[in-house]
């Protein structure tokens, strides 16, 4: 494995950044839309209803939950969605493996780009939160550098089912099977603790995205700091082991 | 003259289907080599294995004198490959897709630089240079493919039908710039199933069907062992068939009409006048694709 990567994956990755930057106006404006859009009309609209939760207004609650559903989302579908169309009908991974860019290096160099798209992500929306007051400072600007780390994550996981999926339409099992739960059980709209104690530690244990938003969380909220270094241990682990997990599926999908 | 690629029993199976059954085949360096062959012969399958995209199955193969299982990164360096499907990056233009495909292999900015404008003037793309690669016409992006393949002075070119789907202009053009990179002294592989191509470009080649050679040699050398230098062509009327049954000559039948080879036409042609009275008859020179369909058949393929 040692051998096969190397640092060209970041040629991949800047392929990705060049292409991305042609169409940036497109790319931009709508990831930072999105999320000001649930932060009025949950954080100002249903917030309305609801008294302080954990001592804290429902909009600071639900703000680091916005940032980490954005991150997850941009590297998870830039992996699938966009790994699978340069994949699949681009035929962009056959024209680098045929350099001496490995197929480990080109998905690595997916990977690499997937996390640098929740990296932007964040880079967007967290001068939104900045800018509504929901967010603790400086505390918060380390959630820069954790979107780059959860993008590994999800970006990972994206690619091991871009690697799995038999066509693009199968996208669809992730994302609603998936994604959808995640982002609606992850303790991002309602604390985890109102879910029965079995489903708690079952959302603890597998689902990425909690332990995303309870280090989001602690970071905006400046408490909660039990859950920041379980979160960070537990995607410390998840997401190498994901990640060397999406190389070998990959490979074993594209090398015949 | 030095090998540069041997391939001994070389094999490729998926699953339970061999699509390259022991192939053996070498090339010398500077010379042109072809895999002439219907669709699904395995022309494909053999060329990933030599641009060490694919992992052969069975049988031996060296490229530069290296091996494709272990030392495929040190290969692909010294190879230009031009795929059989367009896989340019269709949202960057013509020379951002050199740029970028610089880089995979490490070239050095100015170098690649330089060598950039060089190429894409070699290949007549100077003017389309910062199109788009969606807005490009299909011998502009095979064009731009094979410059693509050489941004790393590759010292062999393989290309798997280099001008298939691509108008006369267009394909001559490809022609050309081939054989001014042979004269550079760069070794051309290339699969193809025009006849044409293959005679024109072709040092050697060998005909492959069912993911097996069928005979190898120049292109002179397949038709005399083959065929023969000539082949006369008349009408298959019952009168020819039996006159040509006679002299006991052999033939081939092909539609409406019937093919002898033969090394003296004007005798034939005397013998057949004579015999059969007024008849439709001609003689020309073999071609390639004679001995291409005599050996793979006529059947359609796919
Ligand atoms: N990845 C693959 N899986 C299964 N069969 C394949 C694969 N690639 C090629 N084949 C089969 O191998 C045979 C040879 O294909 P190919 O090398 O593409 O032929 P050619 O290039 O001469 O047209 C064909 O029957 C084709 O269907
Ligand atoms: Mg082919």
């Amino acid at each position: 494995m040692k051998r096969q990567l190397s640092s060209l994956a970041w040629a991949v990755w800047q392929r990705n950044l060049d292409v991305f930057s042609k169409t940036w106006q497109v790319n931009l404006i709508p990831p930072a839309i999105e999320p000001v859009l649930y932060l009025l009309a949950l954080g100002f609209g249903v917030g309305a209803f609801i008294t302080d939760i954990e001592g804290v207004p429902y909009i600071r609650f639900i703000a680091p939950a916005l940032f980490a559903v954005s991150v997850m989302n941009a590297s998870f579908f830039e992996c699938t969605y966009g790994s699978y169309v340069r994949m699949y009908y681009q035929k962009t991974f056959d024209a680098i493996v045929a350099t001496p860019v490995t197929i480990e290096e080109v998905i690595a160099g997916e990977i690499l780009w997937g996390a640098t798209r929740s990296l932007i992500s964040a880079g967007i929306i967290l001068p939104v939160l900045v800018l509504f007051g929901v967010v603790d400072l400086p505390g918060s600007l380390l959630l820069v550098p954790f979107a780059f780390a959860a993008g590994l994550l999800f970006a990972s996981i994206g690619m091991c089912f871009t690697a799995v999926i038999p066509n693009i339409e199968s996208i669809n099992y992730p994302a609603f099977l998936f994604i959808t739960p995640m982002f609606l059980f992850s303790g991002t709209f309602f604390p985890l603790d109102l879910l029965p104690p079995p489903l708690q530690a079952a959302a603890l244990a597998v689902l990425p995205l909690a332990h995303v938003v309870n280090v989001a969380r602690a970071l905006t909220l400046s408490t909660g700091w039990g859950f920041l270094l379980l979160g960070l241990l537990w995607i410390g682990i998840a997401a190498p082991i994901l990640f060397f997990f999406a190389l070998r599926l990959m490979k074993r999908r594209l090398i015949v | 003259m030095r090998e540069v690629i041997r391939a001994e029993n070389l094999e490729k199976r998926f699953g339970d289907f061999a699509a390259v059954k022991g192939v053996t085949f070498s090339v010398a360096e500077g010379e042109a080599f072809g895999f002439l062959g219907p669709n699904g012969a395995g022309k494909t399958t053999t060329m990933r294995m030599v641009q060490c995209v694919s992992p052969r199955s069975g049988g031996h193969l060296e490229v530069l004198g290296m091996d494709p299982a272990t030392d495929a990164r040190e290969i692909k360096a010294l190879l230009g490959v031009v795929p059989q499907e367009d896989n340019l990056d269709p949202e960057l233009t013509g020379y951002e897709n050199l740029r970028t495909y610089a880089r995979y292999f490490g070239v050095a900015k100015d170098v690649a630089e330089e060598r950039i404008a060089r190429l894409l003037a070699f290949v007549e793309m100077e003017k389309k240079k910062d199109v788009i690669i969606e807005h490009l016409s299909g011998g502009m992006k095979r064009r731009l493919v094979l410059a693509r393949a050489l941004v790393n002075d590759p010292r062999i070119l393989v290309l798997d039908e280099p001008t298939t789907g691509l108008d006369p202009q267009a394909r001559h053009l490809i022609w050309d710039q081939l054989q001014g990179l042979q004269a550079e002294g760069r070794t051309i592989v290339l699969t193809t199933h025009y006849m044409e191509e293959a005679e024109r470009l072709c040092d050697r080649l060998v005909i492959m069907d069912h993911g097996g050679v069928l005979i190898e040699g120049s292109p002179a050398d397949l038709i005399d062992q083959t065929i023969g230098r000539q082949v006369l062509e008349a009408e298959a009327v019952p009168a020819v068939l039996s006159c040509l049954d006679r002299h006991g000559l052999r033939y081939d039948l092909v539609g409406r009409s019937v093919l002898v080879p033969t090394d003296d036409p004007a005798q034939m042609t005397g013998t057949l006048l004579h015999e059969c009275g007024s008849i439709k008859l001609a003689t020309r020179p073999t071609t390639l694709e004679d001995v291409f369909l005599k050996l793979t058949g006529r059947r359609l393929r796919e």
